[in-house]
C-alpha cells in the first residue's frame, strides 16, 4: 500500500513557539521542545513523531513566522 | 529508512515565500499578521507583481511591515494609507498598489480616507486586519472591539451605551458603488488561510484590472492583547468575533 | 506664435505654471481665497494633454497625504490651501519633511486665528518658518509679491524641493492670489518618464527592480541613536540650504538711512511708502525677503551697520520682526507695523508708522 511520508524542517531560530502548528497537525507529529529554547528564549517546535507526518503542510500554512519547510514523498515508487 | 532523506528539492511542498525576507519579525508569537504577510508575499509572487507592487504600511502593529516583504513600501501617517494609495495608483496606473491597515487605522482615525477612496473606486486593494483591539499601544479599545470585551480603556468591558457599538465598516464599504470586492476571511486554520489567499489574489487582480476598490477584511486575533494563548485566541475568535463579523463575501462583482 | 503674456489672477498663474512645469499631480480641497487654483486646473483639464492628475480630495488632510504618496514615487506633486486648511496639513507636512520628500505646497493666507476671515493676512509666518508641525524640520519658503512670481515660484519651488529632498512652500496671501496682473507663463516642459524619474530619484517607490533592494519611504526610526543621526542629517541639509539658497530683493537700499523690511503683498505697499518718504526727503530703502526660510539675516545684519533703523511691515501682529531683530542683534532699532484680521495697511499708514516709530 502506498504510504506518503512527510518531513518538517524547522528554522529553530525563527520559531517563536506559538503552538499554532502543533494544534493544526492532523497526525500529532509536532511538539514544542519541553526544555530546549532558542537564542530568543522560545521553546521551538520539533517533530516528536516524524514517521506520522503526511506532508500536508497545514503547519507551514498557519505558521506566522514562515519558519517551517515541508517535504513529502510517496514511498512505494 | 531515514525519513530525513526525503528532504530534497524535488520533494519540497511548502516553504516561506521568497518575497518574505529573513528579518526577524517583531510580532508576538502566534500573531495573525505574519500569516497575512506570507499570503501577500505568495500572491505577489504568483501574479509576478514584485516589480509593480507598492505597499502602503499603516500605523499600528504592522507599522514595520516594510521590513519583512521585499517590495517597495511607503509608510503612511496613522489612517492615511488610502490617501497615499490613491495618489500612487493614479500617478502610476500600471502598478499594483495595496494598503495594509488595522482596525484603528482603517476604521477610526482613517475612516474618512477609507470611505472616500472606496467611494471613488480607487483601483487599489485594502488588506484590513480586524482584531478588535489596538495592539501596538498595548491593548486599548478599538472601533471594532466587541460589546463587553475587556481592553485597557474598557476595563469593565465595552459599554456600548457609553462607547458605541463595534463598527462594521466592511458593511458600510460594501454599499459604495466604487467597491467591487468586500469580503471577510480569517487565517486560523489551513483551510481558512487558503481561502484568504484566494481572496487576496482576487483583490490584487481587481486592482490591476481597474475594477475598483477591493477590501479583504481578515478577522484576526491579538492573543497578547486578548491575554490568551494563540490557540485559545483562535477559538475565542470563532466563538465571539465571527457572530459579529461573519466570514464570507459581502460583495463580489 | 505670440508670447504667452496674459492677464490673470495669482491663483490662476499657479495653476497654469504647474501644468507647464510638467507637474504630475495636484491634490486639493476648496477654501477661500485659493479655490481658483483647483478650479483653473479642473477647467484646463491637463489630464487630457500633459497627463497631469488633478483630484479634489475629501479633506486637506487627505490632500497632503496624497501629495506624500505621489512625492514618494518621485513625482512632481503639489497641493494648495489657505490658512485653516494649511493647519490641517501640518501633520502631513511633518511626515513629508521626516521622510525627506520633495513637493510643493501653496498657502494663500487669510486672517486668523480659527476660522477668522477670508481677507488677506500674513499671520502664518511663524507656522511656516518655525516648524508648524511636530519635530525639528524646516520648510523652504518662497514669498511671491506679484502674479509673475506666483508663476515663477512653482518651478523654483519644485527645483529647490527636489534639489534638497525637502518640501517647499509658496507663502502668499489673498492679495497676491486674487489680484490680476500681466504674467508671462513659463515654457511648456514635458512630464518626466518613469525611467527619467527612476534615474533622478533612485529612492522613489516605483516598484522594486531586480537591480536594487526595496525602496522604503518612512519617517519612522525607533532606535534613538539612529533617529538622532537622521535628525543630524536633516540639520546638515538645512545648514547647506541656509548657505546656498537665500534670496532677497534690495530696492533703493544703497543710500538709505532707514530700511523697510517686508515680504509679499506688504512689500508692494512698502514700495509706495518708500516713494512717499523719499518725496519728503526721508531716505528709505526696501529690503524684501524672497525666501522666508532660509531667512536673509546676513544682509540685514550688514545693513544694520549702515542705517539708523528698520521697520518691518507685515499683515500680522509682528512675526518676521523677531527674525529681523535676531539678525540685527541690537545694532539699530527694529520696530514693527502691521494691520490685523484681514486689513491691508496703506502706504500712508506705513509712512506714519515709520515717522512715529523710527525716524522720530
Amino acid at each position: 500500500m502506498a504510504k506518503v511520508q512527510g518531513y518538517v524542517v524547522v528554522n529553530t531560530q525563527r520559531c517563536k513557539g506559538c503552538d499554532l502548528c502543533v494544534v493544526s497537525c492532523p497526525t500529532d507529529v509536532l511538539e514544542l521542545q519541553p526544555r530546549e529554547v532558542n537564542d530568543r528564549g522560545y521553546h521551538y517546535v520539533y517533530m516528536k513523531n516524524p514517521e506520522e507526518c503526511i506532508g500536508c503542510f497545514n503547519c507551514g500554512t498557519v505558521c506566522p513566522e514562515g519558519c517551517l519547510t515541508v517535504y513529502r514523498k510517496r514511498l512505494d515508487k | 529508512m531515514d525519513i530525513s532523506s526525503i528532504v530534497s528539492p524535488e520533494n519540497l511542498v511548502y516553504a516561506k515565500p521568497e518575497i518574505m525576507n529573513d528579518n526577524h519579525m517583531h510580532y508576538c508569537p502566534g500573531c495573525s499578521h505574519g500569516v497575512v504577510h506570507k499570503i501577500i508575499a505568495e500572491v505577489i509572487k504568483e501574479l509576478d507583481l514584485q516589480e509593480k507592487t507598492i505597499g502602503i504600511a499603516p500605523v499600528g502593529c504592522a507599522v514595520f511591515a516594510y521590513k519583512y516583504l521585499d517590495i517597495d513600501w511607503q509608510e503612511a501617517a496613522h489612517g492615511r494609507a488610502p490617501a497615499l494609495a490613491t495618489a500612487v495608483k493614479r500617478l502610476n496606473p500600471d502598478k499594483m498598489v495595496f494598503t495594509y491597515q488595522g482596525d484603528g487605522d482603517l476604521a477610526a482615525i482613517g475612516t474618512a480616507e477609507t470611505i472616500h477612496a472606496a467611494n471613488r473606486g480607487e483601483n487599489i486593494a485594502i488588506v484590513f486586519i480586524n482584531n478588535g483591539i489596538y495592539g501596538m499601544t498595548g491593548g486599548q479599545m478599538a472601533p471594532t472591539t466587541l460589546s463587553k470585551m475587556v481592553t485597557s480603556t474598557s476595563p469593565d468591558g465595552r459599554d456600548v451605551q457609553m462607547m458605541g457599538n463595534p463598527l462594521k465598516i466592511l458593511d458600510l464599504l460594501a454599499l459604495l458603488d466604487g467597491v467591487c470586492l468586500a469580503t471577510r476571511v480569517s487565517v486560523h486554520t489551513a483551510a481558512a488561510v487558503k481561502k484568504a489567499r484566494r481572496m487576496v489574489k482576487q483583490a490584487f487582480e481587481n486592482a490591476m484590472a481597474g475594477k475598483g476598490t477591493s477590501i479583504v477584511e481578515v478577522v484576526s486575533t491579538c492573543n497578547s492583547g486578548w491575554k490568551m494563548t494563540p490557540a485559545d485566541a483562535n477559538n475565542w475568535m470563532v466563538e465571539n468575533m465571527f457572530p459579529v463579523f461573519p466570514i464570507g463575501d459581502l460583495k463580489n462583482i | 506664435m505670440t508670447e504667452d503674456v496674459t492677464l490673470m489672477k495669482g491663483n490662476e498663474a499657479v495653476a497654469y505654471a504647474a501644468i507647464r512645469y510638467g507637474v504630475d499631480g495636484y491634490f486639493g480641497y476648496p477654501i477661500t481665497p485659493q479655490s481658483e487654483i483647483i478650479e483653473t486646473l479642473m477647467e484646463a483639464a491637463p489630464w487630457k494633454t500633459t497627463g497631469m492628475v488633478v483630484l479634489q480630495a475629501e479633506s486637506e488632510v487627505a490632500a497632503i497625504n496624497m501629495v506624500y504618496g505621489g512625492a514618494a514615487c518621485g513625482k512632481y506633486s503639489m497641493t494648495s490651501s489657505s490658512s485653516p486648511g494649511i493647519s490641517l496639513k501640518q501633520e502631513g507636512i511633518s511626515y513629508l519633511a521626516g521622510a525627506e520628500l520633495p513637493c510643493l505646497i501653496v498657502n494663500v493666507q487669510r486672517g486668523g486665528p480659527g476660522l477668522g476671515t477670508i481677507q488677506p493676512s500674513q499671520s502664518d509666518y511663524f507656522q511656516t518658518v518655525k516648524g508648524g508641525g511636530h519635530g525639528d524640520y524646516r520648510l523652504i519658503t518662497l514669498a511671491p509679491n506679484s502674479v509673475q512670481e506666483m508663476a515663477d515660484f512653482v518651478s523654483l519651488g519644485f527645483d529647490l524641493a527636489f534639489k534638497y529632498r525637502n518640501p517647499a512652500m509658496i507663502l502668499t496671501d489673498g492679495v497676491i492670489g486674487q489680484m490680476m496682473e500681466k504674467v508671462k507663463l513659463p515654457e511648456y516642459q514635458r512630464r518626466r518618464t518613469e525611467q527619467e524619474i527612476r534615474e533622478q530619484c533612485p529612492w522613489a517607490t516605483l516598484g522594486k527592480t531586480k537591480e536594487r533592494g526595496p525602496n522604503i519611504i518612512t519617517s519612522l526610526e525607533l532606535d534613538a541613536a539612529l533617529m538622532e543621526k537622521n535628525n543630524e542629517r536633516f540639520q546638515a541639509k538645512y545648514r547647506v540650504i541656509e548657505q546656498e539658497e537665500v534670496r532677497y530683493q534690495e530696492i533703493e537700499c544703497e543710500d538709505a538711512d532707514y530700511l523697510l523690511v517686508a515680504f509679499g503683498s506688504a512689500a508692494r505697499i512698502c514700495q509706495k511708502a518708500k516713494d512717499l518718504a523719499r518725496e519728503e526727503g526721508i531716505k528709505v530703502g526696501l529690503l524684501r525677503p524672497i525666501t522666508l526660510w532660509p531667512f536673509p539675516g546676513k544682509i540685514l545684519n550688514e545693513y544694520a551697520g549702515k542705517v539708523k533703523g528698520m521697520l518691518t511691515v507685515e499683515l500680522n501682529a509682528g512675526q518676521m520682526v523677531e527674525d529681523v531683530r535676531l539678525a540685527v542683534n541690537g545694532k539699530v532699532p527694529v520696530e514693527h507695523y502691521g494691520r490685523l484680521g484681514g486689513i491691508v495697511p496703506t502706504p500712508d499708514g506705513v509712512l506714519d508708522a515709520l515717522k512715529e516709530k523710527i525716524v522720530k
